[in-house]
């Protein structure tokens, strides 16, 4: 066990140097830097729409590029497209499985994807001939439940695993192009970068890693919360990243200083985070808890500035509009709320 | 001793159990007592449900770190806390008609106490806490079977550290039949089933009916026991095992607080442990395996190749370049500022938002491609935002043409699009674009550093995806240093920014753009798009 514990040893040591490295360009905090910016006040967001349909918990909600339409998926075993302002159902899609805790939609509005428990990213194409929608493909390699999808293009998509992989399919073969390995947990989210050339996961091995997604590879990866993260996003710019976690803290980490800049907490805030999403100028962060309700944080001040409590169980996903108009909530208590 | 149908029901609280997952439950068809019925929806209100599996006794395992735990930790801080003999709320006896009500506090002392022990300012907040803290039934209201905290004085009394959710109370619907039945027993005006207690119990009933006298027996045995205690402490018991119950088997349409993610239930710590009964019975459950628990699935744990691997990617992150916090700091501070006129949720969109208005004429302006000078202004904040919007990229697109310099834009929403591309096209578009761009007298030729051209070269003996990345890095770079920014000091872009539109006919929907494009549709001869270039 000798040359394990001196490995351990080299490991630690390599992490406090970097650590230290780290430090030096600690010239100023976020805070300090943002004291002159003026304040935002307090945000109050209101219901506009109450989606209904679903029948069970929601797990997963993503918006389409479109700002209308959006998909949610729920453990009744349905996934469903809505058109957002009428709050009609544009499609009800019946699953294989029930145990589904993620979806996704296609930035072209073409396809959508969902899996969970049966390890699988199945992908819907919605524009099918007949009208019908029906399942494209079944995207199956990894050995852990999915956790989360997102799309590249209506040709490549990223999964993330309980397996603690991320994995790039080619969408046309339906197999495997890239298997980004290197959590030490399971993986349970994450963003893709606005110029599509990088993508973030957090893991419940309580880190959180930058990949590049043509060589494969982990290029950078940021410690600090003390337990699972279960939300990963990028901030708008694409040169931070804000995750959250069951510590119940959302943190934001900087890719050019390579660390975190600030940790979002309150002490009466004590349920862990379950989904995030920043406002379209990145000044807001919007983080769903298992308290039932969603913290609004002036990302800058790190001051709470708004809480939106409308749902009776706990927020499981939360998205905003690709054009900043509006956010979505999505609850166990199997409603989807419209506010802004 | 099939226990299964009857376990149905309950959601797990914790994952230091052996989590299983029945997600056919409803075809579950293990033959038990004869029983036909599924009580599943009766008694809970999820149709989802693990099957138990073995437990160990009692005790907090202090490494289970699952979500449940971590919140039931915090609250078992402050629950300690406010019935602190010095720093704690005043727990009392309240006489009342004939009677005494032992051991409680009202709601609003709880409030009071918790604004001012947990330094929080808003009342609103309070409640919010206190109603989180009671709904996991660690304070409870003496006479509702709802537990929630009312801000007024309602009597609430503490539960027994005993039946507090940390110690991973699975409860079977043996030991709630136990509960129901023995309340039946006593002829005591407050031991009352409500009806949907009452409704639980018959149908438990029916489950359990070739198991019926014993559970009867149990019952009457756990009657007994009680009997032997005082009279005050007994009503005390009563109340907190009620409230255990009410956390368990949750009225209809409460909220079970008890459920967990099942993405979390994954984490199996102790895989034998014996299921543990609330009345001391002793059972043995089956021990099927979960779907999520496959053998080939397991919590990582560092290997010797993990660790490795991790030291050979912290040595390349030892040195790495940083930038300062301050410009760093600078750079999001700025982009916020920037952007904050077009956040919805800082500054109130023009026109008003579809959702409050009901109104679609923001969208039907966006659909007419007029573009408002908000978004035209927006264009001016990086060459990224004027790809992004497809007017932009028109009018960009435009203005290069009347350079005669829009190979390069179009070179690089090829290679953008040829990525997209299904892989079997790819191969096929990478040697087209490099006949229209990069061939010997191609008829869009790009200015391309031999370097990335002889890169480039060698990328297509096996063309891919990412044949021209490095030429397409190029490419921009390019535009964004020099065609973009002549671009934002030029008229036709000034003119639409500073909104000179001349609104000379009546549909005025002859805007520069329109003007603009088709005095340029005219003047060009030679350069014309190709069928290569695809608005993206």
């Amino acid at each position: 066990m000798g040359e394990m514990e001196e490995l351990r040893k080299e490991m630690e040591n390599l992490k406090d140097q970097i650590t230290a490295a780290r430090k030096t360009f600690q010239d100023t905090t976020l805070q300090e830097a943002a004291s002159g910016v003026t304040v935002v006040g307090r945000v109050q967001l209101k219901t506009r729409k109450t989606l209904r349909g679903h029948l069970a918990k929601i797990y997963a909600m993503h918006w389409g590029t479109d700002s209308t339409l959006c998909v949610s998926a729920s453990q009744d075993g349905k996934l469903i497209v809505w058109d957002s302002i009428t709050t009609n159902k544009v499609n009800a899609i019946p699953l294989k499985s029930s145990w589904v805790m993620t979806c996704a939609y296609a930035p072209s509005g073409n396809l959508v994807a969902c899996g969970g428990l049966d390890n699988m990213c199945s992908i819907y194409n919605l524009k099918g001939k007949d009208g019908n929608v029906k399942v494209m493909r079944e995207l199956a390699a990894h050995t852990g439940y999915l956790s989360c999808c997102r799309f590249l293009s209506d040709t490549e998509i990223i999964t993330s695993s309980g397996d603690c992989t991320c994995v790039l399919w080619d969408i046309e073969t339906g197999t495997e192009k890239m298997v980004f390995a290197g959590h030490q947990g399971d993986c349970m989210s994450l963003g893709v970068s606005p110029d599509f050339k990088f993508f973030i996961s957090g893991a419940c091995d309580f880190t959180a890693k930058l990949w590049d997604i043509r060589e494969a590879q982990c290029r950078q990866t940021f410690s600090g919360h003390e337990s699972d993260i279960n939300a990963i996003g990028f901030f708008p710019n694409g040169n931070a990243v804000i995750t959250g976690s069951d510590d119940a803290t959302c943190k934001l980490y900087d890719l050019r200083a390579d660390q975190e800049l600030i940790t979002y907490q309150d002490s009466s805030i004590m349920c862990g985070v379950t989904s995030l999403a920043a406002s379209k100028s990145g000044r807001l962060l919007l983080a769903g808890h298992d308290d039932f309700n969603v913290n609004i944080w002036d990302m800058l001040k790190s001051e709470r500035v708004g809480v939106l409590a409308g749902h009776d169980n706990r927020v499981s996903c939360i998205g905003v509009s690709s054009d900043g108009m509006a956010c979505c909530t999505g609850s166990w208590d199997s409603f989807l709320k419209i506010w802004n | 001793m099939a226990e299964a149908p009857q376990q149905q029901q309950q959601q797990q609280q914790e994952e230091e159990e052996e989590q299983e997952e029945q997600p056919t439950s409803v075809e579950e068809t293990e033959a038990d007592e004869g029983s036909e019925e599924e009580p599943k929806e009766s008694v809970h209100t999820t149709p989802t449900r693990p099957l138990l599996s073995m437990r160990s006794m009692s005790m907090v395992d202090p490494d289970d770190d699952s979500p449940n735990m971590i919140v039931y930790r915090k609250i078992e801080d402050i629950v300690t806390l406010i019935q602190d003999e010095e720093e704690g709320v005043p727990i009392r006896t309240v006489k009342s008609f004939m009677t005494k009500i032992p051991s409680v506090v009202t709601g609003t002392d709880i409030v009071q106490w918790m604004m001012k022990n947990l330094a929080i300012e808003d009342p609103a907040e309070a409640m919010h806490i206190g109603s989180l803290i009671a709904a996991q039934g660690y304070f409870f209201p003496i006479s509702d079977h709802v537990l929630s905290l009312k801000d007024d004085g309602t009597f609430y009394r503490f539960q027994a550290p005993y039946f507090w959710p940390s110690n991973c109370w699975e409860p079977e619907n043996t030991d709630y039949a136990i509960y129901l039945c023995k309340r039946t027993m006593q002829n005591k005006t407050r031991l009352e089933l409500a009806d949907y207690e009452a409704e639980n119990l018959a149908r438990l009933q029916r489950a359990f009916a070739r198991k019926w006298e014993f559970i009867y027996m149990q019952a009457e045995a756990q009657v007994k026991i009680d009997r032997k205690k005082d009279k005050t402490e007994r009503k005390i018991l009563d109340s907190q095992e009620r409230a255990f119950w009410d956390v368990h088997r949750p009225v209809p349409g409460c909220v079970n607080t008890t459920e967990m993610d099942i993405r979390k239930c994954r984490r199996m710590k102790n895989p034998h442990r014996v299921k543990k009964s609330v009345y001391g019975l002793v059972e043995e459950g089956t021990q099927s395996q979960s779907p999520i628990h496959t053998p080939s699935h397991h919590c990582r744990k560092g290997t010797k190749e993990d660790v490795e691997k991790e030291i050979l990617f912290l040595n390349t992150q030892v040195d790495r370049h940083r930038m300062k916090m301050s410009k760093v700091a600078e750079s999001l501070i700025s982009y916020t500022d920037q952007y904050m006129d077009y956040d919805q949720f800082v500054t109130a969109q023009e026109p008003a938002n579809p959702w409050t208005s009901d109104d679609p004429s923001l969208w039907e302006l966006e659909a007419r491609k007029e573009p408002s000078q908000q978004r035209v202004k927006k264009w001016g904040f990086s060459l990224e935002e004027a790809l992004k919007d497809p007017a932009g990229q028109e009018l960009f697109l435009k203005f290069l043409e009347s350079e005669f310099s829009s190979e390069n834009l179009r070179f690089w929403l090829a290679v953008q699009d040829m990525k997209r591309r299904p892989q079997q096209d790819v191969a096929q578009r990478a040697q087209d674009i490099w006949a229209e761009f990069l061939a010997e007298g191609a008829p869009s030729s790009i200015n391309l550093d031999s370097h990335s051209y002889e890169r480039t070269g060698q990328n297509l003996k096996d063309p891919g995806r990412y044949s021209y990345e490095d030429a397409q890095d190029h490419i921009y770079k390019l535009m964004k240093s020099d065609s973009y920014t002549r671009f934002l000091r030029s008229n036709v872009y000034q003119d639409l920014l500073m909104a000179k539109k001349k609104p000379e006919t009546e549909q005025g929907r002859r805007t520069s753009l329109e003007k603009f494009t088709r005095s340029v549709g005219k003047s060009l001869t030679g350069k014309r798009l190709t069928g290569l270039m695809q608005s993206s």
